[in-house]
């Protein structure tokens, strides 16, 4: 048994540093005064002034940021209200619609890119930023719904007629009552949106314009001359940013399991 | 006469082409605590949603206060439901579930304040505020979920099986509270239940729910002792039931047969010589005897006896059918093995005869 417990804890430690090595290594070559990433020469901070001079990289990272963002405030928006939609009324199609939900999820990325492509050129659409935040909305709103469902199983049956009773109309009944207790799926939600318009490579490479190049394309795209470190500097911005954003999360979360104590 | 603050005219619902209820009549007075009583699927959940605007009648009316509520909300009606699993919003403190009706009807923070304070001591609740549901056990939970029905002042109180969920000391509690809070507000409280002992002992009246419809409405000691059917006769309290014969008829008297060997006078005159009845007394009515009696008199042989603390039950075998008989106290001589006679007074016989059943 002793044996067993040594045995899964190198176990363990071996599947983090397969994780985490690459990001490791990543933020490490940041700070290195060589151009390649292969040894590591001595300390710098060289590549994080130069990032905050190339304005190639600045721009594409501005411009993902605000096709996650809007995406992922329109996805929520529409999936959350299609999640209670499809609860709470009955009609004609509703399972199909239900099972339809799972196609762009499981189908790959490549046919999905290619037939939004299709679209945008059959209605002559230029593509540029606003075909591209379409791409990513029509993506995204599959996950809302999904995670927006599992919260809605989740609330107790007769909240909404206790609310009704209390002679609360539908749309008080809503805000007040349904929303609140759908919060954490609406935000696991947007979380999940988020995150898959901010590395989305394939489907912006079919939708994208040449005035709306994201950061996964631009690196994409610099592979062929050789990335360098700056983009290195920038990634460990990034990292920088979603642990901070996690973070918040995860103390707002505890504080609540604390308090309702889930 | 009493006023009539809820009334349902022809009331029946179907759900999916199957009736559910069939054409109920019934009003409720004023200031009564009215139970529907019966076993799960009999409608009774049905009513109370037609009164609580929850579900729509698919014919008749319902009135409250006098006025047709048919088509009326749910938001609008003058009336509060009381949940089994209490409903109460899980991510609002105490305050706020109590304040939510107050709050949907606009009345000002400071009359807010002083009514859940009010509400809060009225069930034993002072400095729960700031609490959250999940942090209340099943008894607090539904003493919230009164508290916030009835700051609403509603004209009548719902109540659907509210305490099915507690156990049974809680529950013994909760009845005697409920039934102080009904005094004390002098709110029609319509209460649901498939519990014939909560029913009985909190009541102004019954009505027993079966299939939709309604087979007996009346006091708890009436529709316990004079019981309208064979099923109310055995789902309120508990009865032996005997099958029996009508056989002689001599100008008002019938004699009636249980078995082979044994005779009762029976004077009512609804059946006639030949039919098959059944003869339904309660165990407590039944009373013993070491010596042949002349009438209602079945010999048995003690079979168990069951000591509850306060009463014995005696099973008594007669001609293999187990005969139950209470015997208040364990003060008795009885044993296992004994030979007795069993004996009645007319007046704790209830006959039913086959036709009456549906």
């Amino acid at each position: 048994m002793k044996n067993n417990k040594v045995l899964d804890n190198i176990w363990l430690t071996l599947v983090f540093i397969f994780l985490f090595l690459p990001i490791a290594i990543l933020i490490i070559f940041s700070f290195n005064k060589s151009r390649l990433n292969i040894m590591f020469t001595g300390f710098t901070l060289d590549w994080y002034k130069e990032l905050f001079n190339n304005s190639v990289l600045l721009e594409a990272l501005i411009n993902t940021l605000i096709v996650a963002v809007i995406s992922t405030v329109i996805s929520t928006v529409i999936g959350t209200i299609s999640a209670y939609g499809l609860k709470k009324y009955d009609f004609k199609g509703k399972k199909l619609i239900n099972e339809l939900l799972y196609i762009p999820i499981v189908i790959p990325e490549i046919v999905l890119g290619i037939s939004l492509l299709c679209i945008y050129s059959f209605m002559k659409l230029e593509l540029g930023m606003f075909s591209l935040i379409l791409s990513h909305i029509a993506f995204s709103i599959p996950f809302v719904i999904i995670n927006v469902n599992s919260a809605i199983e989740s609330m107790s049956a007769n909240l909404e007629e206790a609310a009704a009773d209390l002679g609360a109309s539908k749309f008080k009944t809503f805000f007040h009552v349904v929303l609140p207790s759908l919060m954490p799926g609406i935000v696991s939600g947007a979380g999940l949106a988020f995150t898959l318009s901010l590395d989305d490579v394939v489907i912006s490479y079919f939708t994208a314009g040449p005035d709306s190049n994201t950061l996964p394309l631009q690196i994409f795209s610099m592979i062929k001359s050789g990335v360098t470190p700056d983009v290195n500097a920038l990634i460990t911005v990034l990292l920088l940013m979603i642990f901070t954003g996690i973070f918040i999360y995860m103390s707002i979360s505890l504080r609540r399991i604390k308090r309702e104590g889930v | 006469m009493k006023r009539v603050i809820v009334r349902l005219e022809d009331f029946g619902k179907s759900f999916f082409k199957k009736e559910v209820i069939k054409h109920i009549n019934l009003d409720i007075y004023e200031n009564e605590f009215i139970t529907l009583l019966g076993s799960s699927g009999c409608g009774k959940t049905t009513i109370l949603r037609s009164i609580s605007g929850l579900d729509k009648p698919t014919t008749g009316k319902v009135y409250i206060d006098e006025v047709d509520v048919t088509d009326m909300d749910p938001t609008k009606r003058e009336v509060n439901t009381i949940f089994q699993n209490y409903a109460l919003f899980p991510l609002m403190t105490v305050y706020d579930n109590i304040a939510f009706g107050l709050r949907m009807k606009k009345v000002d923070e400071e009359e807010i304040k002083t009514r859940v304070n009010e509400m809060l001591e009225l069930v034993h609740l002072t400095g729960y505020e700031k609490r959250f549901p999940r942090e209340l056990s099943g008894g607090e939970a539904q003493r919230v979920s009164l508290a916030r029905g009835l700051i609403n002042r509603p004209k009548v109180l719902l109540l659907d099986e509210p305490l099915s969920a507690l156990d049974l000391k809680l529950r013994k509690e909760m009845q005697i509270e409920l039934k102080r809070l009904q005094r004390k507000l002098k709110i029609t409280f319509i209460y649901v239940t498939h519990d014939q002992d909560e029913a009985l002992s909190m009541s102004n009246r019954i009505a027993v729910v079966r299939g939709g419809k309604i087979e007996q409405v009346g006091t708890p000691s009436y529709v316990y002792d004079h019981p309208s059917t064979l099923y109310v006769a055995t789902f309120v309290g508990e009865a032996n039931v005997f099958d029996a014969e009508v056989k002689k008829i001599n100008k008002e008297k019938k004699l009636l047969y249980l078995g082979d060997n044994f005779v009762s006078k029976y004077s009512k005159n609804k059946y006639s010589e030949g039919d098959k009845v059944k003869v339904v007394i309660r165990p407590e009515n039944i009373k013993i005897s070491r010596t042949l009696k002349k009438e209602n008199s079945l010999k048995g042989v003690v079979d168990e006896l069951i000591y509850d603390g306060s009463n014995t039950k005696l099973m008594v075998d007669v001609d293999g059918m187990i005969v139950k008989v209470l015997v208040f106290g364990n003060d008795h001589s009885y044993e296992v093995g004994d030979k007795l006679y069993l004996y009645w007074d007319n007046v704790d016989m209830n006959v039913f005869g086959e036709k009456d059943e549906r």
